[in-house]
């Protein structure tokens, strides 16, 4: 399994790069002069070649790129244009937010959805089971920012429980707490849905199955049968397509921080287009996908370590 | 009188007892006919200001109520359908169009092309969604045309890996086989007799994803880079709607709850689909 994991490790450091040079192509496709963007439409022409020549933009492309990666393995972000600021600091004050957002998300996604899905699956056919599938279908068609909105109305502005916008203080846990919560419900039902209508369908096809037949037959209790048997094999896709919802997931995650106004990476990212803030948007490009790339590594190495019929080799 | 039902009859008669699947096509209809004939069932014009009745709330004028501008909501939500539907739909058939041509070749001819293809479509999946749609429209330009075109790019590793994926399994089959040792060529092996057997998964997905290219278009619409005002779309709607959440909830809540009903529609009717064409399920 250690060998195996290095070597899917390994694996990732090409697909990475490519997309680290993916990255650096777009943002540089992307119309509008930063250097203008940064000093205004009326700026002499002297001052935005001199900005230019500062950034490197006058630099042949290749140079660019080199510096770009060399840049990044040394942590050096750049510093912004437009607001002056080094973007790593910005980058560092923001990050936390996404991702205590997205990954209490992902979590409850999975705690609430599977033993759903579970009780939908042996209960098939019934009140429990069609609720839960009218839920599901529902939360699958929501837009999470429309589902964000709908519980500030609710939460926030008929009921005063919830603050409507802002992060609240990272550092005071009750205050950061309550500005999480709506969010992250926001992302959380969705993903529950998800994870429930997935968990249904594979315990259903597994029960299906031959092995489970024969060991109900031998008389097996119910429960035993449901435990050892159904529940390792079903959770193997459960692993593997929730894996690439959460990557869907990343994006929602954008919308919720802009409807919420929280701080995030989302929120960072759609002020940086807007601004034409070039360098922090390379950035945090390059942070979200790095991200992506991290949670399809750990969706595999889950999904060797549950699967009992993959050989190492 | 015939006794036997032929394939598409029972095909048909599955299709109607299974509800759900019914009420999506229904609903999907509807909304089709909604964006269709927009000029005529539309009360008021989508634009028109009315400065006297600005964020009142449903009356028997307006049914939904105006907006800020005093635009009636009801119109620029029909007129709004017209938008989603025409990116949702177009983009999906580019994407379909383009991702199952490049999966298909890459499943039969194996080797480095297929490689080259299917490592680039991973590297595109490495992106979420809407971060690279977020990306290519800054590229391209939020006009209805290079929307359809930015959504279609997104869409199409999803169909490419689906047919590779697709193709693949039944590369091996007999009939493929046989057709391969009379002499047909491939180009022939794999339109006649390849993709007539991924077409039912193909509609399925197509169908589901319509949902998912709608969604994409509010999203960039609610962020401000969809269509650009004053053409009505939902996400627009829904973006100009918070400013006045207080006092005017229903602009948000009503044009998101069609976004909401429209991706639901399809996502019924997709599951119906799919039930329909799945002979395992069909005897249940």
């Amino acid at each position: 399994m250690f060998n195996y994991a290095v070597r899917r490790i390994l694996q990732s450091i090409p697909i990475l790069f490519i997309v680290l040079t993916l990255v650096f192509l777009i943002v540089r496709i992307l119309p509008g002069d930063p250097a203008v963007a940064a000093l205004g439409d009326y700026a002499s022409k002297e001052a935005v070649n001199a900005l230019r020549e500062k950034m490197g933009l006058n630099a042949p492309l290749w140079l660019q790129y080199i510096r770009f990666i060399s840049d990044l393995f040394r942590g050096d972000f750049g510093i912004s244009a437009i607001t002056g600021y080094p973007v790593s600091t910005q980058i560092i004050r923001v990050l936390p937010y996404t991702l205590e957002l997205t990954f209490s998300a992902i979590l409850l996604g999975y705690i609430f959805g599977v033993p759903l899905g579970i009780s939908a699956a042996i209960r098939r056919n019934t009140f429990i089971d069609y609720f839960n599938r009218i839920f599901s279908l529902i939360g699958l068609s929501v837009p999470a920012f429309y589902l964000g909105i709908l519980l500030i109305l609710v939460f926030s502005i008929k009921f005063p429980l919830f603050p409507v916008v802002g992060g609240g203080d990272i550092t005071n846990l009750s205050d950061n707490l309550r500005h999480l919560f709506l969010p992250a419900l926001s992302l959380a039902l969705i993903m529950t849905a998800y994870i429930t209508r997935m968990t249904r369908s594979s315990i259903l096809d597994i029960l299906r199955e031959d092995y489970v037949r024969t060991a109900r037959s031998k008389g097996v209790a119910d429960r035993i049968v449901l435990y050892k048997h159904v529940l390792r094999n079903a959770l193997i896709p459960i692993v593997a397509l929730g894996g690439l919802y959460a990557v869907v997931l990343i994006g929602s995650s954008v919308m919720v921080e802009i409807v919420f106004s929280r701080p995030g990476l989302g929120k960072l990212m759609v002020g940086a287009i807007k601004q034409r803030d070039y360098t922090t948007l390379q950035s945090v490009m390059v942070l979200y996908t790095v991200i992506v790339v991290v949670i399809n590594l750990v969706t595999d190495l889950v999904y060797k370590l549950i699967d009992p019929r993959i050989k190492y080799d | 009188m015939p006794t036997e039902m032929t394939q598409r009859q029972r095909m048909w008669s599955a299709f109607m007892r299974n509800r759900t699947a019914l009420v999506g096509g229904v609903l999907a209809l509807l909304v089709v006919l909604v964006a269709i004939f927009a000029p005529f069932i539309s009360p008021f014009d989508p634009l028109e200001q009315d400065s006297y009745f600005r964020l009142m709330g449903g009356s028997s004028k307006h049914w939904l109520g105006t907006d800020d501008f005093g635009r009636d909501v009801l119109s620029r939500i029909i007129w709004g359908s017209r938008v989603s539907l025409l990116i949702g739909a177009i983009s999906v058939a580019l994407g379909m169009l383009a991702g199952t041509a490049m999966g298909m070749v890459a499943g039969y001819f194996r080797g480095k092309l297929e490689s080259l293809i299917m490592r680039s479509v991973d590297i595109l999946m490495c992106f979420p969604d809407l971060i690279l749609a977020i990306a290519v429209t800054a590229a391209l330009g939020s006009n209805l045309f290079n929307l359809i075109i930015t959504i279609g790019i997104v869409m199409t590793p999803r169909f490419a890996r689906l047919a590779h994926g697709s193709l693949l399994s039944l590369k091996e089959s007999e009939y493929v086989l046989a057709a391969q040792a009379i002499g047909v060529k491939a180009p022939r092996i794999i339109v006649r007799h390849i993709f007539p057997n991924i077409f039912g998964e193909l509609l399925v997905a197509g169908t589901l994803w319509i949902g998912v290219a709608i969604r994409l278009e509010a999203n960039l619409a609610f962020i401000g880079l969809g269509v650009q005002p004053p053409t009505p779309t939902w996400g627009n709607m829904i973006r100009e709607g918070v400013d006045v959440l207080i006092n005017a909830p229903g602009i948000s809540v009503y044009s998101g709850l069609s976004i909401l009903i429209t991706i639901l529609s399809f996502n019924l009717l997709g599951d119906g689909i799919r039930d329909m064409i799945d002979p395992k399920l069909r005897g249940e």
